[in-house]
């Protein structure tokens, strides 16, 4: 009680620099939870992100341009390829959905994506799980200029069954190069929590002939997203000799998470230069600890003198200084938390508005106890320097004056 | 067997050319338990480091100093602290308190280094010295007879054998001198504990009836006053 006791009065005596030192302490720790989180749940879900495909059909160039487009709708498209090449993919028996999509124009910089109802009916893009409008809405009618608009592109553009759009030329946002047509919104789709809720889907042959594209555009096709059959392992070898080895004109992008795991593995870089960013301040905010608790000592020598003529030991003056430093980090590790939480959500929100990935920022990550203990022992550790000097404190000098 | 007795105590400190000067240099004084005796010291007599030295805040560099049968210079100073904390109660002239913790917490802090934090007996030490409605109130809101009257409560607390008092009274006014001289023989004799008060006031010292001069007892505060 009574170590706890000197603790506590002396954090309060000292209220604005425990203050400060547990606000930095607290970034810090909120700041390595934060990117290690971000790390590895952007790892994961990316990687774990297919939508339900595992592969993807396009024009001869990059696999991951191929898959950041038609999966990720990011980047774009490297080109088209003829409808011919969906036909003959279709007819493989080894192909359990093959769903065509063109891309090329956005409403108000959300994409529009032109593709067939099989979407809605063929793909789970997780097991059990299929791209479904809302109730009070449906799936468009190919023969009609009718969208159904993904969840988090809906609320975004406030749009809502009934509504009528004119979507934009390209994938940016430009508002002099507005279409002709107008579509009308039949369906809302359900949350995904995939790329696919920052979509607005509109029939194939509406994007494929949309006024102002050429009139090649018309059986063309940007990809083909592919789902196996179960129980054909081989299939995704042999059509990726076939498409990239043999054939010279078309990419074939499996396995998709592999693909975007040399993204990551691009940017790995980055990583470690945000981690080193975050230990560093960790150290700097340690070294705070030490250098504010250091630099009241000489305030503290009367008390530390007193305590010693009332009989504490030197073991305890020690302790306390030690524990003082070890609460500041303790204080600033709880405050870490929300940091953490402020960071995280923040993050996992321009990722979602960015990619429509989710991240889950609740999911455990060792460095989730790793920061938090390991700044609380830096903490302790700085505290050690002023505990020295707080047990060297020599008694009768700084007890009275002497006479 | 008395419960102070020093024989042939000395310290000096270092100077700032590396020299040595002594400060104390005892031959023989002793104590009897439940005795209240009082040393008359001017400034520079090394009365504060004689009770240094009885405290076992200072270690002497030669001689004997037995406090209640245990050897002062033998003992380390983890065991000396732990002697300081169960046997003695100090009084400093500008009274130490503690300014971050109420007069309660000065008491019971005092008391956790001994024989362990007693709350009622704090609460109930403090009620004999006046302060039974100033438990929660910090030193600074105290007035100096207040603060000294909780100086002496501390050093009560844990029922020492012998209570060290340096220029107890020197802060204080006429009759707040009267008052808390009063007040610490009183409680001394109530608890049962020798005192040892060391002062420069003519008026303090009259009212003991066992006075030595420390220029007398202090060699080294004779060659002090000399030179």
């Amino acid at each position: 009680m009574t170590l706890w006791l000197i603790i506590w009065r002396s954090l309060r005596q000292h209220a604005l620099s425990t203050f400060i030192t547990a606000l930095s302490i607290a970034l810090a720790t909120g700041l390595l939870m934060s990117v290690w989180t971000i790390k590895v749940q952007s790892n994961n879900a990316f990687t774990s992100m297919n939508c339900g495909f595992d592969a993807v059909l396009g024009a001869r160039g990059s696999k991951l341009q191929l898959v950041l487009n038609s999966i990720f709708h990011l980047e774009e498209s490297p080109g088209n390829i003829a409808w011919e090449h969906y036909e003959t993919i279709k007819q493989n028996p080894s192909i359990q959905a093959a769903i065509p999509i063109a891309v090329g124009d956005n409403f108000h910089g959300y994409r529009l994506v032109g593709t067939t109802t099989n979407l809605f009916t063929d793909v789970e893009y997780v097991p059990g799980k299929r791209f479904t409008p809302r109730p009070g809405g449906r799936a468009f009618d190919a023969e009609y200029r009718e969208a159904v608009a993904g969840s988090f592109a809906a609320e975004q553009l406030g749009l809502k069954v009934g509504d009528k759009f004119q979507p934009y030329h390209g994938l940016i946002f430009n508002e002099n190069d507005q279409h002709a047509e107008t579509y009308v919104v039949v369906g809302i789709m359900e949350p995904s929590n995939t790329p696919a809720d920052r979509v607005i889907w509109i029939p194939l042959a509406g994007l494929q002939k949309m006024t102002g594209h050429t009139a090649a555009s018309a059986d063309q096709l940007s990809a083909v997203l592919i789902k196996f059959k179960a129980g054909s392992p081989l299939i995704g070898k042999q059509l990726e000799q076939m498409y990239n080895k043999q054939g010279d004109r078309l990419t074939f992008a499996w396995p998709i998470a592999m693909i975007v795991a040399q993204l990551f593995n691009k940017i790995a870089w980055f990583d470690r230069v945000l981690a080193a960013v975050a230990v560093l301040v960790a150290v700097v905010a340690a070294g705070s600890v030490l250098a504010s608790i250091y630099n009241s000592m000489n305030e503290r020598r009367r008390d530390i003198a007193i305590l010693r003529a009332l009989g504490a030991r030197k073991g305890t003056i020690f302790s306390a200084v030690v524990l003082e430093a070890a609460s500041i980090g303790a204080i600033g590790a709880v405050a870490g938390l929300a940091v953490y939480g402020m960071i995280t959500m923040a993050a996992a929100q321009i990722i979602r508005a960015q990619t429509g990935v989710v991240l889950d920022v609740t999911a455990f990550n060792p460095m989730m106890i790793g920061a938090p203990v390991g700044l609380i022992v830096l903490s302790a550790l700085c505290g050690v320097v002023p505990a020295v000097k707080a047990y060297r404190t020599n008694v009768a000098d700084n007890l009275t004056p002497v006479s | 067997m008395p419960l102070l007795e020093i024989k042939e105590l000395k310290k000096a400190y270092v100077t700032p050319d590396g020299g040595t000067h002594l400060v104390v240099d005892v031959p023989a004084f002793t104590l009897e338990a439940k005795v209240q005796e009082a040393l008359a010291g001017e400034s520079g007599s090394g009365k504060t480091t004689f009770l240094n030295l009885i405290a076992g805040i200072l270690k002497p560099d030669s001689g004997s100093l037995k406090l209640a049968g245990n050897e002062m210079s033998s003992l380390g100073e983890s065991d000396r602290d732990r002697l300081r904390a169960t046997t003695i109660g100090y009084i400093f002239q500008t009274f130490n308190l503690l300014q971050g913790f109420t007069c309660l917490e000065n008491v019971l802090l005092g008391m956790s280094f001994g024989p362990g934090a007693d709350r009622a007996h704090a609460t109930e030490i403090l009620k004999r010295v006046g302060l039974g409605n100033r438990l929660d109130h910090y030193p600074r809101q105290l007035s100096t007879g207040q603060q000294q009257r909780v100086a002496v409560a501390r050093a009560l607390a844990n029922r020492p054998k012998l209570v060290l008092a340096d220029e107890p009274t020197g802060n204080l006014d006429g009759r707040n001198a009267r008052e808390s001289l009063a007040l610490i023989r009183e409680a001394c004799r109530e608890n049962e504990a020798a005192l040892l008060l060391v002062s420069h006031d003519p008026n303090v010292l009259a009212q003991f009836d066992t006075l030595r001069k420390l220029t007398e007892l202090n060699r080294a505060a004779v060659q002090e006053v000399a030179s």
